[in-house]
């Protein structure tokens, strides 16, 4: 299967520090990529660049063959990134409803699938019936199941998850990852971000560990869900 | 006609009949300072309100128009309708050029540089008097008067006024529910979200300060024709934070909060002069309370009074069900 994403060499620095040093990675078409590792390991660091949000000093991303790098985050969600930010980060005085028209975008690529509101209302019934509540008074499940809209209404040929199970109830996990399983039923090339490690190794074909901004581990995850050792060496797992 | 339109439909119908009840100029002049100091202040809701830009240079925006307006109809002798419509673009162009500037920085930098931007002109048109006349402004400034709309007529001048009034209404209720509208309140929630969604932040920015900058210049013009007359002073920061008072009193955010903190303020400062010396301390007090009792301005606050009134009203009674039916 072709690369969607391709990361090469990725330096990525906050100041002057260091946060991403030398990462290699792909993420194959139509797979879930798992990018696992402790607090402060550069997950959310490696995200932000792809997405344009970080500048990089040294590397290059791929997304589809086509260079990403020194590209504006604008310029980089119209070739097919969608990024579906730690913490949530949907507009707090904006309706459901203005969210998925605003970000709304047909695809470039002739593609199978078009994500839009409807599509979304169907994917997350929830967000049908909070169409006109402004998304700053929903609840935390709610406003992730937004963010994961938001970012699949731009119709992005990879789909970047930072944390979508952080601080959620265990009844709104399973929804999030039913979503997620979906998605990838569907095609979508994804790139997750999970610190819930049992959710991260149902939905991964492909785990990729970092330690310090450096890769110390991949394979699939069915080898690390049997590795004690690996799981408490890098994860902080027992 | 709608709901939402009716309000404001009657508010200005009521603005218009003014000068049928009233036969002095005094009140019906009133009325046409407060309807230019709405459009003003519907145009820095723009950026304040929707854009979460604060800006303390608001007035550069109907002072540059009114002085190109009043320059060129008295010095330059060109006719006022004309003057107009150069002085209107002109301050497009300079506006668009200083929001190069203004648009680099959002916060207290916004805050400072529109004011810096502001005072610079204000400078000009104080320091350079071979063309500004400095302190003593541009006096003689014609209105526009044609056979059909004498607008020597205070009353008639009103009429004009509603009218540009209105158009602002109508054109700015569009936009904010517009997808540029939506994706200008997106920016100023999460600007780096809206860059992830695809949105190029600095040009949704900048269309809010050219329509802010083109609805100021509207009123500048209004201005400059109402009082025949333009000197540094409209350029002052007081005459700022005047528009950013109205807003902050009525409401930034809303449609209704420019136009009732305009009759607020210019009713303050134009009734409340009559009777009290002081009255710039009975304008201060008066926000004191405003913002103590209503933090976000009037309107939100009424809004907000009226769905604790509800919640308060008594639930209705239980029905009572006969047992006998009940039971069944």
């Amino acid at each position: 299967m072709p690369d969607a994403l391709t990361l090469s060499d990725l330096h990525v620095y906050h100041g002057d520090i260091c946060a991403v040093r030398g990462l290699d990675m792909s993420c194959a078409e139509g797979a879930v990529t798992a990018l696992l590792g402790r607090n402060g390991a550069g997950k959310t660091t490696t995200l932000s660049a792809i997405a344009g949000l970080l500048g990089t000093r040294q590397g290059h991303v791929e997304l589809f063959g086509k260079a990403l790098g020194g590209r504006k985050p604008e310029a980089i969600c119209k070739l097919g990134v969608g990024l579906v930010p730690q913490g949530r980060r949907i507009f707090p005085s904006l309706t459901v409803q203005e969210h998925l028209a605003i970000a709304f975008r047909r695809p470039r690529h002739a593609a199978e699938r078009v994500y839009d509101v409807a599509a979304m209302e169907t994917l997350f019934p929830r967000l049908k019936e909070r169409r006109r509540q402004l998304a700053g008074s929903m609840s935390g499940g709610e406003q992730q199941m937004l963010a994961i809209a938001r970012a699949l209404v731009t119709n992005p040929r990879v789909l970047l998850l930072d944390e979508p199970a952080e601080g959620l109830a265990q009844q709104i996990v399973a929804e999030v990852a039913e979503a997620i399983s979906e998605l990838k039923r569907a095609g979508l090339s994804i790139l997750l971000v999970e610190h819930n490690l049992p959710l991260a190794l149902r939905l991964a074909d492909t785990c990729v560990i970092l330690s310090s901004g450096e890769v110390v581990w991949r394979g699939a995850p069915h080898i690390l869900a049997n590795d004690s050792d690996l799981m408490a060496q890098h994860l902080g797992v027992h | 006609m709608s709901a939402r339109v009716l309000p404001y439909a009657v508010v200005l119908a009521a603005m218009a009949m003014v000068p049928l009840v009233s036969t002095s100029p005094f009140y019906v002049n009133l009325v046409s300072q407060i309807a230019i100091a709405a459009i003003g202040a519907l145009g820095l809701n723009v950026l304040v309100g929707h854009a979460g830009l604060n800006s303390l240079g608001f007035a550069v925006f109907p002072g540059l128009a009114a002085y190109l307006v009043a320059w060129l109809s008295t010095v330059g002798g060109i006719d006022p309708v004309t003057a107009g419509i150069f002085a209107l673009a002109g301050t497009l162009a300079v506006s668009a050029l200083f929001a190069l500037v203004a648009l680099r920085t959002t916060g207290l930098g916004f805050v400072m540089i529109t004011m810096a931007l502001c005072q610079i002109v204000w400078g000009a048109a104080y320091r350079w008097t071979s063309v500004t006349g400095g302190d003593n402004g541009l006096s003689g400034v014609p209105r526009p008067g044609a056979s059909l709309l004498p607008l020597e007529r205070p009353e008639v001048f009103l009429w004009l006024c509603l009218a540009v009034l209105a158009l602002a209404l109508v054109q700015l209720g569009h936009f904010f529910e517009s997808p540029l509208g939506v994706a200008l309140r997106g920016a100023r929630d999460q600007p780096r979200r809206m860059n992830a969604v695809g949105y190029d932040v600095w040009r949704i920015r900048f269309a809010a300060w050219m329509l802010a900058a083109a609805w100021g210049a509207a009123a500048g013009l209004l201005y400059a024709w109402y009082h025949q007359f333009v000197s540094p002073h409209m350029m002052a920061v007081t005459a700022s934070a005047e528009v950013l008072l109205m807003l902050v009193a009525g409401g930034a955010g809303t449609l209704a909060g420019p136009l009732i903190g305009a009759a607020l303020v210019v009713l303050l400062k134009n009734l409340a002069s009559i009777w009290i010396e002081r009255w710039v301390m009975l304008l201060g007090f008066t926000f004191v309370v405003i913002v103590v009792l209503m933090p976000d301005g009037i309107v939100p606050g009424f809004t907000r009074l009226r769905g604790w009134l509800r919640r308060l009203k008594p639930a209705p009674a239980p029905t009572l069900v006969p047992r006998e039916r009940a039971d069944g």
